[in-house]
């Protein structure tokens, strides 16, 4: 096992522990750009797919897996970033301005929305922001002049400086834009849980009542934190537009706000790397069933094709046996393979004994 | 001046009046322990005093100002922190994250700072480590640095946690039955801590307290509460002397 030894705070400030660990993220990114060169376009666009969900899953995760506030609305914040960015790219905004835009006001509304929403916790806030997930869809037909009503929005092409971004056109290239973003959003959360704002997140989640006597102001902690979230998943919502190419009142039924949550759930709550898994899962599982069954039809003498809707069974069964066998989620399972290589021998098997902790999110006061 | 200055305080809760017109001051470099049979108001008097109760009466001064208005996160600031009866900590943060937390009311960076990480965030940080060191050395927990607090011991956590408020370096700590559930020698422990704040801190401590022994090691004053009410004030020897506190422990004796 390595063993690092520190030096001076900024050892433990820092982004990465040391050098092997900094190495290791850069190879995660060296993969991911050259991954597009590799993969036929239908694949750079199920990978695009991936990114984007991988956005809104770290909105999510902030409000839900650092902060304890469970939301179902969450598609609700997707929506406003789609809706705000095409709106505004329709009206002649250069796409990197509608882009920032649709941030900043799906983070606005989210502040608007949280102050009410502080109030509650657990089962009541999951109902609040479940209705909300709800609401939505019908604010979108009848914003028509914002929305297009029933119609909803078409995707204008992206002008990035000169380069022309087109989903299909330039898969790469959107791929590389989703990239950046997504790289950029989650240097800024790592950088807010390193620092005081991320501290009192956690100190919100865990103890209330401690992280008031502390000096932490909880009701601007989780305005603060429900805000930002929904910021990042405001992104997450202008770039699928673009990957969907139209949006409409369809495009974010309560579906999508409960399969984002499933996404931080079976990713891991409270952990960065549990958005990205979770996105992984949330995209590719499908996409993995579906061949599986092709696969079967097409080599066995079973068809499975006879079945209707056993694909969405199967998604929500595995999810199910996730949830219950693995609470921790995948990072948990990441974690305890990771620390399998690193002692190789010396691995025990009860390291991981499951203790009865959970997050104050998953107790549901 | 006095450090703390308890006027005429009271609470109820729907008819039961938890506290009623108590009135105390707490000097500074003082330990003042308040002891009394389970449901005197002890713990509500600390809930009140770090202003989590909004008192239906009277007015808490702390260091010639008044805070019964203050909301609940700003006491942190003025130097004022506190553990808690059923120990509060953050299960799912190591010791380091939970005494940096501690931290919270001397921040000094915004939450937009805190995102780009800018060079005073960096500065900051620095700082708040140096301090959450320098108690981890003060109270000994350099063993568990690292550790995460839900695999802990209980009398380790019950060390966290004042390890915790010490970090926000408060001018009066609020122990809230620092040896409940501690063995003897951790009880001995305790009281050494408890001991050195006072003598190498400079600190004011407010604590409340059922072990006698403990009590009557540290404190340079005893306030004897029951049922809402003080009953006597004095050393631990005075109080423990007192027929009324007897009473309330032990109830009326007997004419025989």
């Amino acid at each position: 096992m390595r063993v690092q030894f520190k030096n001076s705070y900024d050892d433990d400030i820092n982004l990465f522990e040391d050098r092997v660990h900094l190495i290791k993220y850069a190879l995660l990114l060296i993969i991911a750009l050259v991954l597009p060169w590799l993969l036929s376009s239908y694949y750079v666009g199920e990978l695009t797919s991936v990114l984007i969900w991988s956005l809104a899953g770290l909105g999510l995760m902030l409000t839900a897996g650092h902060t304890g506030q469970i939301s179902l609305g969450h598609a609700a914040f997707m929506a406003i970033g789609a809706f705000a960015h095409l709106a505004l790219m329709i009206r002649g905004w250069p796409f990197l301005a509608a882009l920032i835009a649709s941030g900043v006001i799906t983070g606005l509304a989210g502040a608007a929305i949280a102050r009410p929403l502080g109030r509650m916790s657990g089962i009541y806030l999951a109902i609040a922001t479940l209705a909300l997930s709800i609401i939505i869809e019908d604010i979108a037909i009848v914003a028509e002049p914002i929305t297009g009503g029933v119609a909803g929005l078409f995707a204008p092409p992206i002008d990035f400086f000169g380069l022309q971004i087109d989903r299909y056109g330039s898969p790469r290239a959107f791929y590389y834009l989703c990239l950046v973003v997504l790289v950029l959003v989650t240097l800024a959360y790592i950088n807010l849980l390193r620092s005081p704002t991320g501290r009192s997140f956690l100190a919100v989640r865990d103890s209330e009542v401690s992280a008031r006597a502390l000096g932490v102001n909880v009701t601007r902690a989780k305005t603060v934190s429900f805000s930002l979230s929904c910021a990042i998943t405001g992104l997450a919502g202008a770039l699928y537009a673009h990957q969907a190419q139209a949006v409409n009142y369809e495009s974010f039924l309560v579906l999508i706000s409960i399969t984002l949550l499933l996404q931080v759930v079976i990713g891991g709550l409270g952990s960065i790397h549990g958005a990205f898994f979770g996105a992984v899962v949330v995209v590719m599982l499908p996409q993995a069933i579906s061949q599986f069954r092709d696969f079967i039809n097409s080599s066995t003498p079973v068809n499975l094709g006879a079945w209707p809707g056993m694909d969405t069974a199967v998604f929500a069964l595995i999810i199910l046996l996730m949830v219950i066998y693995e609470p921790r989620g995948l990072y948990g399972v990441w974690i305890r393979i990771r620390t399998w290589l690193e002692l190789f021998p010396l691995y025990r098997k009860g390291m991981f004994r499951r203790s009865k902790t959970y997050l104050k999110t998953e107790r549901m006061r | 001046m006095s450090l703390l200055q308890i006027e005429s305080l009271s609470i109820a809760f729907g008819g039961v009046k938890a506290v009623d017109e108590v009135s105390f001051t707490v000097e500074p470099g003082e330990i003042f322990t308040i002891v009394g049979p389970n449901g005197a108001g002890k713990s509500t008097i600390f809930n009140l005093i770090s202003r989590l109760y909004e008192p239906s009466n009277g007015r808490i001064i702390f260091d010639g100002k008044d805070i019964t208005a203050l909301p609940a996160h700003e006491v942190a600031s003025l130097g004022i922190a506190r553990t808690f009866q059923n120990i509060e900590l953050f299960d799912h943060s190591t010791v380091l994250q939970n005494l940096l937390i501690g931290r919270h009311s001397r921040r000094q960076t915004s939450w937009y700072e805190d995102i780009l990480f800018l060079p005073q965030v960096r500065r900051a940080e620095r700082e708040h480590r140096r301090i959450a060191e320098e108690v981890i050395d003060f109270l000994d927990l350099a063993a568990y640095r690292d550790k995460l607090i839900a695999g802990l011991p209980y009398g380790v956590r019950k060390l966290v946690e004042i390890a915790r408020a010490l970090t926000s370096e408060p001018r009066l700590i609020l122990l809230d039955e620092p040896a409940s559930g501690l063995s003897v020698e951790e009880t001995l422990d305790m009281a050494w801590w408890i001991e050195d704040m006072q003598k190498d801190l400079g600190l004011t401590v407010l604590m409340v307290e059922h072990d006698m022994s403990l009590v009557s090691r540290v404190s340079d004053r005893v306030l004897a509460m029951a049922e809402g009410k003080p009953l006597a004030l004095g050393t631990a020897a005075e109080v423990q002397a007192d027929p009324k506190v007897i009473e309330a422990y032990l109830g009326q004796q007997e004419a025989s």
